[in-house]
């Protein structure tokens, strides 16, 4: 259960962080006329396309004692940061940013340009236009951010191996405590483990679906979901 | 503005405005117009596609002309001369797009009260309804745009763009797709408020109907230009351009001088070019002594082998076949009045004439079958 709890609190935090900076990131890749902008939206999408190990093995360079990350670290807390709780949360922000950005992106980008016109002759300046218009329009896709930020961080195995270690408390997270678990041939303790990791993701799919339904039916939208095929 | 009475006059709009426009479902257009707006309400007439909403955004500020100068009374809003660019929240310019774009999270009187950011609570509710009141859709405050029906929601958009006391309101064609009569009582509500605001107000139609419910003043576009300006009557009658003439088939183009105007009888009379023939033609906007273009098609116009009696039509000319040949279905007879015209009839009617070349005939022209072009 220890590594159940950790898992839970790795996702609270990696979620909360994205959300604070996958909001500015996509309102700004929605809207920027800049050129180059393409090569910043591929840069937030290569964890997508990268194996786990790739991008872990570049992250935990990068916070090892000779990384940049790393030095920083140790001068700011006095600790390294490679296979800690705050090493963990900043691969994982790195590894669920796609998922987080992407729906933001396409909330954003959904909001009909007539409503911001509106807002803008009604004498609203941008940050009033976002909040009191294109956020509200978009509860759906930072729900669905939220969530995929979230989901995505519970099952992730590959990168917090590779960063994380595997440290009883600090980094041992769930899908890491069943692997161990199998290796070792427990499978009761993997099969409790697995169902509950199984039950705990259905039950928030259900809401994510549930408020959607609800949301959508007032605004007349609905959020983002990768797999839902339309 | 100098205040009479409590009320207020508003100032005038003068604007210059070109602006390029190359869109991907129409062909590429320069709309390049110059117009001055009192108070009151004029309607911006013209098909669809000719530029109105494009000049539109440019007044709000939503687009940016390439060249010109907008101002309202003494306040330049924008100047390419000067560089000077207000952004559309400080321009206070009213704009009611055709969607009308309420907020659909929010409740009626959220939207009607969300351009009175700067005031307090108790003002924002108290300046809301009663805008609400003055558009009859004060009983709605709590409901949502999804909501409320369509011509309730047109009333929502004009209370929610007029709360703010702007000084020049844009409608796009605010009232499409209601009935004449809810239209005409949402009008009045608008001349109503207006009559206490007075500010210009420009209303975008390609209706003819409402040009001639609405209008005081028009000003007609084509092509990203002003055709004409004048009163429903003038504008709607006049410009029909020669290049729309001919491309819709007249085979009678005729040159003539406007001789006298008839304003009660809504016709004027025209004499052609190089001959002592007076036709009567309807009311257009040229003046006595102007030279003008008519207009009539060879299928219009009658011909008759006696003189005839008792006609409404109004033009009963005489004159002499010089052609008459056969084109598949139909005769093509030349008719010299003075100047020649090109007349159709069907062979049977030819045959049941007898017409001959060198026949003595006479051509009945209705007034309204001549249109008056440009020349």
């Amino acid at each position: 259960m220890e590594a159940l709890l950790l898992s839970i609190k790795l996702a609270i935090c990696v979620s909360a962080i994205l959300l604070l900076c996958g909001v500015p990131l996509a309102y700004w890749l929605a809207n920027s006329q800049w050129r180059g902008k393409f090569l910043l939206e591929s840069i937030v999408a290569l964890p997508l396309v990268l194996p786990p190990t790739v991008l872990g093995f570049y992250v935990l360079v990068a916070m090892g004692p000779r990384g940049p990350l790393g030095r920083l670290w140790q001068a700011a807390f006095g600790h390294g940061l490679a296979f800690t709780f705050g090493g963990l949360v900043i691969a994982s922000v790195i590894y669920s940013l796609p998922f987080a950005v992407q729906p933001l992106i396409a909330a954003f980008e959904g909001v009909d340009r007539k409503l911001l016109d509106a807002s803008a002759v009604l004498g609203a300046g941008r940050l009033r236009t976002f909040w009191r218009v294109i956020l509200p329009l978009s509860v759906p896709g930072v729900v669905t951010a939220v969530v995929l930020s979230f989901a995505h961080t519970m099952g992730e195995f590959g990168v917090v191996l590779m960063v994380g270690g595997n440290l009883r408390g600090v980094t041992r997270t769930v899908s890491i405590d069943i692997y161990d678990h199998v290796q070792s041939l427990e499978y009761t303790e993997a099969n409790r483990l697995a169902l509950a990791l199984l039950g705990f993701s259905f039950a928030v799919l259900s809401i994510v679906y549930g408020i959607n339904r609800q949301v959508g039916r007032q605004i007349g939208r609905r959020m983002w979901i990768p797999w839902t095929a339309k | 503005m100098d205040p009479v009475d409590g009320q207020v006059n508003g100032a005038a709009l003068t604007a210059r405005v070109r602006k390029e426009r190359s869109r991907a479902d129409t062909s590429p257009f320069v709309l390049d117009v110059s117009l001055e707006i009192s108070p009151g309400i004029t309607i911006l007439f013209g098909p669809s596609g000719v530029g109105k909403s494009t000049l539109l955004d440019c007044l709000a500020g939503l687009l940016r002309p390439d060249a010109g100068r907008i101002a309202i009374g003494e306040e330049v809003l924008f100047d390419s001369g000067s560089r000077a660019n207000l952004p559309p929240q400080n321009r206070r310019i009213a704009y009611v797009f055709q969607s009308l774009a309420l907020f659909p999270h929010m409740s009626v009187e959220e939207n009607v009260s969300y351009g009175l950011a700067d005031l307090h609570e108790q003002e924002r509710l108290a300046r809301g309804g009663e805008i609400l009141a003055a558009f009859r859709v004060e009983n709605l405050k709590t409901r949502k745009p999804g909501e409320i029906s369509g011509g309730e929601k047109q009333r929502v958009a004009l209370a929610r763009s007029l709360v703010c006391l702007p000084r020049l309101l844009l409608l796009d064609e605010p009232l499409t797709g209601l009935d004449a009569e809810l239209k005409a009582a949402i009008v009045d509500d608008l001349r109503a408020w207006n009559a206490a605001q007075r500010i210009p107000i420009l209303y975008v139609t390609h209706s003819r109907d409402e040009v001639d419910a609405l209008g005081e003043r028009v000003i007609a576009m084509d092509h990203g230009r002003v055709v004409s300006a004048g009163t429903p009557q003038e504008v709607l009658d006049a410009p029909r351009r020669k290049r729309l003439a001919q491309t819709a088939g007249f085979e009678n183009l005729l040159g003539g001088t406007v001789m006298d105007v008839r304003e009660a009888d809504g016709v004027m009379r025209v004499r052609l070019e190089a001959s002592a023939c007076e036709i009567e033609v309807p009311l257009g906007y040229a003046a006595a002594g102007n030279r003008v273009q008519v207009a009539i098609r060879a299928g219009d116009i009658l011909l008759a082998i006696e003189l005839p009696r008792g006609l409404s039509a109004r033009n009963v000319l005489a004159g002499r076949i010089v052609s008459l040949e056969q084109r598949g279905n139909m005769v093509v007879a030349q008719v010299d009045c003075g100047v020649v015209f090109t007349v159709h009839v069907t062979p049977g009617a030819a045959r049941a004439l007898a017409l001959v070349l060198e026949q003595k005939v006479w051509l009945v022209l209705k007034t309204h079958s001549c249109h008056l072009v440009d020349d």
